[in-house]
């Protein structure tokens, strides 16, 4: 099967390791990061272009466009695994829709597009023969998407929620180990990698509640945006208030909610016992969802980092070929 | 809401049946030996969720049955809900926060746990609530975030219901 890929950052190249790695029979023929690109119809060098970016270079030529790529390149499916705009989706959006009307099938890590245009996207590919998969924009390796889709087919969905932000679980819980402030607890992060120079997005729930957004939108039949969700984030929480929760042998997590009955959409901290299942350490995510015929599930896993993402991505990838792509 | 009734033969069934009649909802039975009492007899507590104002038709269709009830409990609070507070509680009168839920009559503020930070920084608050009904308690919640907003607070709720 051949991939255009988009993007050869952490994902795109946990990605391009994997393929190297494993025996995928994947084949890149395209390949895009901000500054440069390079298509390749009998396969792209993925080790040489891993050292050019391990160098601090560019992965491809600098005249050809991430736009170009996706136009020119022979491929079967795009993988678009740019940064997430959570207010245009672009440029992934128009890349996205350019792929589809070209009868490319699309798997997407990269939340802006499904979280703002999922409808018009399944529509698009709907209407060209070809699938839309976005598994990786979900709790990272977890494979969430799939088992809703697929293994839960035919339940109905009356709650879902859950540990969305690994960045906020591992503040949450250095908070409450060792008595940090946020402050401290959030420049811990920052050191690790785990938090972002601006971590609004993070911090601020905003993440979570895309994440919420696509759940509601794409498995549970509500259309909803980012301004629906309720959402409170954890700047404010304080040492004291984690103490007066394990008081009680409690915690406090940030937990993301979707009561599809109710119509309710929610991200905001909540006190929970600390023996409860979705109670996970560090950068853990962990997701409750409440079926009528199968009980309830709690799914735990990495949410983030960069073979874990990859491999919800390689997931959508081998679902498409076994499903779709002939005589590759 | 607790009644308490002696364990004689019979009793039981007959106080139980009136209480469905009137819609009233049993939470439970408990058997509790009185040592105290000269006698040693087995008495009976039934705690139940009453309708508002059916308390008179019920002890009517009790003594109707023959059933003789020794005491009403006044503890009617079934529905707990624990929170946190952050924010600047005492500058806001912590006071009048408590005040605005009790005033419901329906429910109120049983414990409040207050940690007392460094000056000027906001301070974090452990607030108990107990009410009569799950309506009660939701209201109780509401007028909590209403009061927050005002104030400028944040509220941490549990995961689960109370
Ligand atoms: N990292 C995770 O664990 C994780 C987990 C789940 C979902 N995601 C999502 O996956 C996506 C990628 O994440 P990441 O961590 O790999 O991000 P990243 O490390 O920042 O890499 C982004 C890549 O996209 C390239 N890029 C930026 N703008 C572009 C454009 N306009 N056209 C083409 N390429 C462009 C960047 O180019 P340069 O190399 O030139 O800067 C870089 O190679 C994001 O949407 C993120 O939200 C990430």
């Amino acid at each position: 099967m051949r991939i255009a890929l988009l993007g050869f950052g952490s994902v795109g190249q946990g990605i391009a390791r994997a393929i190297l790695a494993k025996d995928l029979d994947i084949i890149v023929t395209g390949l895009a990061d901000s500054r440069s690109g390079t298509i390749d119809a009998g396969g792209i060098d993925l080790l040489a272009a891993l050292a050019r970016k391990g160098d601090g270079g560019p992965c491809g030529n600098p005249g050809v466009s991430p736009a170009d790529v996706v136009a020119k390149a022979e491929y079967d499916v795009l993988v678009e695994v740019t940064p997430t705009n959570v207010e245009t989706a672009e440029p992934a959006l128009g890349h996205i829709r350019a792929a589809l009307q070209r009868h490319k099938h699309v798997v997407t890590s990269n939340k802006g597009p499904i979280a703002l245009a999922y409808p018009e996207l399944r529509e698009l590919a709907e209407a060209n023969g070809v699938l839309l998969k976005y598994e990786a924009t979900v709790c990272g390796a977890i494979p969430l998407i799939h088992a809703m889709q697929e293994g839960l087919a035919g339940n109905t969905i009356s709650r879902l929620y859950g540990v969305f932000n690994g960045t906020c679980n591992y503040i949450l819980t250095r908070m409450a180990e060792d008595a940090l402030t946020y402050e401290q607890a959030l420049a811990e992060a920052r050191e690790l990698g785990y938090a972002e120079a601006d971590p609004t997005y993070d911090v601020e729930g905003i993440d979570a509640a895309i994440k919420l957004v696509i759940l509601a939108n794409t498995i549970l039949d509500m259309h909803t945006t980012l301004d629906d969700v309720e959402r409170t984030g954890i700047t404010l929480l304080t040492p004291d208030a984690l103490q007066l929760a394990e008081d009680l042998d409690c915690t406090i997590r940030l937990i993301g909610e979707i009561i599809p009955g109710a119509g309710v959409l929610r991200v905001s901290p909540r006190i929970v016992p600390k023996v409860h299942p979705l109670v996970v350490e560090g950068t853990l995510n962990a997701v409750t969802v409440e079926a009528d015929l199968a009980g309830d599930l709690t799914f735990i896993g990495k949410g983030a980092g960069s073979t874990e993402t990859a491999s919800a991505v390689i997931g959508d990838l081998l679902y498409i070929r076994d499903r779709h792509v002939q005589g590759s | 809401m607790k009644l308490e009734m002696k364990d004689q033969p019979g009793q039981l069934v007959a106080a139980l049946k009136p209480i469905s009649a009137v819609g009233g909802n049993i939470i439970a039975v408990i058997h509790q030996r009185e040592t105290s009492t000269a006698t040693e007899t087995l008495d009976v507590q039934i705690v139940l969720e009453l309708p508002e104002g059916r308390l008179p038709n019920l002890l009517e269709l009790l003594r109707a049955q023959g059933v003789s009830v020794v005491r009403i409990g006044e503890e009617r609070l079934l529905y707990e809900c624990t929170l946190i507070m952050i924010g600047h509680l005492m500058h806001t009168d912590l006071s009048d926060t408590v005040d605005q839920i009790d005033r419901t009559g329906s429910a109120e503020v049983t414990e409040l746990s207050l940690v007392m930070p460094a000056i000027d920084a906001p301070s974090s608050a452990r607030i108990t609530i107990r009410s009569t009904t799950r309506a009660e308690m939701k209201r109780a919640i509401r007028i909590l975030y209403a009061v927050a907003e005002q104030k400028n607070l944040l509220i941490i709720e549990p995961l689960e219901d109370a």
